[in-house]
């Protein structure tokens, strides 16, 4: 398996190792492109993610004298219908792997956010909910309680107006404090039927070692089960040929 | 026996709430991520002038589904 810096690089992402990485995550205008422009300022560039015609927004912001590098993954309401958009912001969290992912969710329709919110939750552990347009929300009536939210989701919740900077120092701290540590995510995982549960924990046991140390085994067993092809046959450009190869002859997997 | 129809065929203006998926691979993931997981309710709203597509609300949301979608979910009337 490639190492993450060289991984991160298939993104337009220079290793820099004193820098955390960070991603944007979100269903389309739950407010993301504000809370990026909120944490770095000035400090950003624009292109086109590599081999797409999606934009691809990345910036820099210090806190707390350390460097992040920020990327504004596309809006999506999901990580597994594979539309442009949804291929990158998901093949990013699998394999560019970054040290903390925000979840914007759009604090007037919940619910509706949630479905991102735990499918990221099952990539990756480092993640911190930010609820967004809470003063939105509260011109609804919509009263959040993000403690219990928290509580119920196993990762941090921190809620912002990104658009009057209303909680983006806590939602900075909060990144910071999961990049460092201080804050250990453990995400509600979800339990599925006990058949499908004991079929995952036997697809899992044929991944090979070096994919399953740095790649999340469980997502992927997910994947192979779900024989979802073209998941698999996207993440196969990430993979070096030897593991491909296992995984293929393992499971007797045809690309198509 | 509760009475169980394609979403498709659920009258305009009704509620009913979904039993299961028929659809497979994308379009599977597709209606899920709309919402439509068992015991969601939904009500249909609106049909275009062919009877397709058909407007329905979904978690407080209006969304529009091809008949051809909205036929592989199974509601019951409510
Ligand atoms: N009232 C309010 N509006 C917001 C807030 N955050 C973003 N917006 C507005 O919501 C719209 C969509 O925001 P944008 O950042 O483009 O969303 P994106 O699609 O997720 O990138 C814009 O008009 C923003 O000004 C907020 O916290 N409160
Ligand atoms: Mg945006």
């Amino acid at each position: 398996m490639p190492q993450a810096t060289d991984l991160r690089k298939m993104f337009n992402i220079q290793p820099d190792p004193e820098a955390a990485l960070v991603a944007l995550a979100g269903n389309p205008n739950t407010g993301k492109s504000t809370i990026f422009n909120a944490l770095t300022g000035l400090r950003q560039h624009t292109g086109n993610w590599p081999g797409k015609t999606v934009l691809q927004a990345r910036g820099t912001f210090i806190f707390r004298g350390h460097k992040y590098i920020l990327v504004d993954l596309p809006g999506t309401y999901s990580l597994l219908a594979n539309s442009a958009e949804e291929i990158v912001a998901r093949n990013f969290l699998c394999f560019a792997r970054p040290d903390a992912t925000v979840v914007v969710a759009d604090a007037t329709c919940l619910e509706r956010n949630l479905n991102l919110v735990l499918q990221v939750m099952e990539i990756t552990s480092r993640v911190i909910v930010c609820v967004n347009l809470m003063d939105e929300a509260r011109r609804k009536n919509i009263f959040i309680d993000t403690e219990c939210l928290a509580r119920e989701l196993g990762v941090p919740v921190v809620a912002t107006a990104a658009r009057s900077g209303q909680g983006v120092a806590e939602l900075k701290a909060g990144i910071d404090d999961l990049v460092r540590g201080r804050i250990v995510p453990t995400p509600r995982r979800l339990v599925y039927d006990p058949e499908i549960e004991d079929a995952l924990t036997r697809v899992e046991q044929q991944i090979p070692g070096e994919i399953k140390e740095l790649f999340n085994a469980r997502w992927l067993a997910m994947r192979i089960l779900d024989n979802d092809r073209s998941t698999l046959d996207n993440i196969r450009q990430y993979l070096e040929p030897a593991e491909w190869g296992v995984l293929r002859e393992r499971f007797k997997y045809c690309p198509t | 026996m509760e009475k169980i129809l394609p979403l498709s065929e659920l009258p305009t203006g009704q509620w009913g709430r979904v039993i299961s998926l028929n659809a497979r691979g994308m379009i599977r993931y597709r209606l899920l991520d709309l919402g439509l997981v068992p015991d969601t309710t939904v009500q249909a709203v609106r049909r275009g002038p062919l009877g397709d597509p058909i407007v329905y609300r979904i978690r407080g949301a209006l969304i529009a589904l091809r008949r051809e979608e909205a036929g592989q979910v199974l509601v019951t009337p409510l």
